[in-house]
């Protein structure tokens, strides 16, 4: 089982975004169960979602304590307690931020995992540019298929195109490829040095 | 067809499938997703039904018997304070004997105010005289749905089908969607039993004194006994109509040779299965008993599956504060054995595998546990009020304590 939780503020998509994740793991004949953190809905309010990804059948309907990865949508809530806790030395983390980790404040953080599993990725900005707004979630997925590859890119965009329609899918859609090819060239560059 | 759908969106379609000619709906969370999807089709005109946004639940319910009364299918949503504020009604259409069908997504009762799960709320109406059937996943809840409207109009008795309130609720999970044509063939039209007909005038509800009121209510015991027949025969249809095992009284898992078997009811289930797998995998022969069907209580069924058992434990998401556990009891009488309640999930508070490992690794359980209960914070509180009068109030002076600002995850 493959386990990602999601950080963000509301109204930024979090729930979506793990939504889009589920529906993406689906398409590829894969399990899937996605939920909320069940937080009192408010814009800006820190709020969480889970999803899990698995080749038979999810029962459990815990929350996700032990993640395997992390995506982060709003770097604000970086040094907010608990935002890393379960995250153990083989997990992935994908930060929504324009600033390396080293300006965030995580480099020795980052030392704790394999370096080519953490990375930034300039997920609103990636969005404004293709979608005109600062909602950074499709972008995150994107990277997140690059960082991972627990889902392929492909099944990604499959997922934005059930769930939006016009302007909206095909700005989300290519801000998940941008973020993609952000992240793969990323990685290959860590994993190169 | 295979969906990723939310619990929420997959009952709604089912419920649009049954082809229900009245709908009432008030908000309240977390229930509202399932009659804003249903209000949405009925104005894309994809569901041919009367849709009522009323000014309470007590008026959802109320509206839901007199459209129940005039020979329409009728359902309707609640959680909560909600199913509290309707619970006059809610009676009464039992004792009307009107087989409507509700969804009780089930959450916490304040005070304190607390939007989360548990089910305090079905459990409130135990003994209203409705069928309670609780749902483990979202297909689940989206075939109880389906067998509801069946067991219910078959009956003339009223049918609460209870999903978990965010865990199912808002949960995505994969469900498989049925074709209309199944449902059109697994539920035959609504031939009212009782109907307020312009052309052959009836009264109903008339004022029923000692003469006949034990007669009344000793009817409505019969058809309970007659549901605990027809759950399993309306599962084995829709097992053969749907190919798909749902619903039914009981469901046990690895309860045949099991020493410790666990009790539960809705998606807590599901969790309890991990933890059971884990423990069998260790030597350990645990089994889990889940009632699908609370009312009826079917208490042959359940001795059926516990009767090698040497202990039971109850898990529970209600509390009767003063007694105990609410299950338990209806465990109790049907059983002689060796039985521990456990208070788990509530108000939100998450059921884990972790704790459930642990709480099921220990030899000696106390009659009533509460699983992960803060003591410190608890000591702190009877503190304060053995020390001053005016201790103030208790949520609040737990919540200070915690520091709390936010909700956390568990």
């Amino acid at each position: 089982m493959f386990q990602v939780r999601f950080h963000g503020r509301g109204g930024q998509g979090v729930v979506t975004a793990a939504e889009l994740l589920a529906s993406a793991a689906f398409r590829e004949d894969r399990h899937a169960q996605a939920f909320p953190s069940f937080g009192s809905e408010r814009m800006g309010a820190p709020v969480m979602s889970f999803c899990r990804i698995d080749d038979k059948p999810i029962r459990t309907h815990e929350p996700v304590t032990e993640p395997d990865a992390l995506i982060i949508q709003d770097p604000t809530l970086l040094h907010q307690a608990d935002l890393f806790a379960g995250l153990g030395p083989d997990g992935y983390m994908l930060v929504n931020a324009t600033r390396g980790f080293g300006e965030l404040g995580l480099d020795e953080f980052v030392q704790g995992f394999h370096r080519d599993r953490l990375l930034v990725v300039p997920a609103s900005s990636l969005a404004m540019i293709h979608l005109g707004r600062p909602l950074p979630g499709a972008a995150l997925l994107g990277g997140f298929a690059a960082l991972t590859w627990a889902v392929s890119l492909d099944s990604v965009l499959a997922a934005i195109n059930e769930r939006f329609t016009g302007k909206v899918a095909e700005g989300n859609a290519a801000a998940a490829r941008a973020a993609f090819d952000f992240v793969r060239d990323e990685r290959e560059a860590l994993t190169d040095a | 067809m295979l969906k990723q759908i939310e619990g929420s969106r997959a009952v709604a379609e089912a419920v649009a499938m049954c082809r229900p000619q009245v709908i009432c709906a008030y908000p309240i969370t977390p229930q509202t997703h399932i009659v804003e999807a249903l209000s949405a089709m009925v104005k894309k005109e994809e569901l041919a039904a009367e849709f009522l946004n009323v000014e309470s639940e007590f008026a959802a319910m109320s509206v839901a018997i007199g459209a129940a009364a005039a020979g329409a299918r009728s359902y309707t949503a609640t959680a909560s304070q909600g199913l509290l504020y309707m619970s006059e009604a809610v009676w009464n259409a039992a004792g009307l004997g009107l087989p409507i069908v509700m969804t009780v997504a089930n959450r916490a009762i304040g005070a304190p105010i607390n939007i989360w799960n548990d089910h305090s709320d079905a459990m409130s109406q135990r003994d209203a005289g409705w069928l309670q059937l609780y749902a483990e996943t979202s297909q689940e809840a989206l075939d109880l749905h389906v067998q509801a409207f069946r067991i219910a109009e078959e009956l003339s008795v009223p049918v609460m089908v209870c999903m978990d309130g965010f865990l199912l609720t808002h949960a995505s999970e994969r469900a498989d969607i049925p074709e209309q044509a199944q449902v059109d063939a697994f539920l035959p039209r609504y031939e009212p039993r009782q109907v307020l007909d312009p052309g052959e005038p009836v009264s109903i509800g008339a004022m029923v004194g000692p003469e006949a009121f034990t007669e009344v209510r000793y009817l409505a015991y019969e058809r309970m006994r007659q549901a605990l027949e027809l759950i399993p025969a309306v599962r084995a249809g829709f097992a053969a109509g749907f190919g798909r095992d749902s619903g039914g009284l009981v469901r046990p898992y690895l309860t045949e040779d099991a020493e410790t078997v666990v009790v539960a009811l809705g998606s807590v289930l599901g969790t309890i299965k991990d933890t059971v797998d884990e423990l069998r995998a260790s030597g350990r022969k645990v089994g889990l008993l889940g009632i699908t069907s609370f009312r009826p209580f079917p208490a042959a069924a359940v001795r059926d599956a516990l009767g090698g058992a040497r202990r039971v434990v109850v898990v529970e998401r209600a509390l009767a504060p003063g007694s105990g556990g609410i299950v338990t009891a209806d465990i109790r009488a049907a059983v002689d054995l060796e039985i521990c309640t456990v208070i788990a999930g509530l108000g939100g508070r998450a059921v884990t595998r972790k704790s459930l490992l642990s709480l099921l690794q220990t030899s000696e359980l106390p009659s009533l546990t509460f699983l992960d209960l803060n003591t410190t914070l608890v000591e702190a509180e009877v503190a304060r009020m053995s020390a001053a009068r005016r201790s103030g109030p208790s949520p609040e002076n737990l919540l200070r304590d915690l520091g709390i600002t936010a909700s956390r995850i568990g």
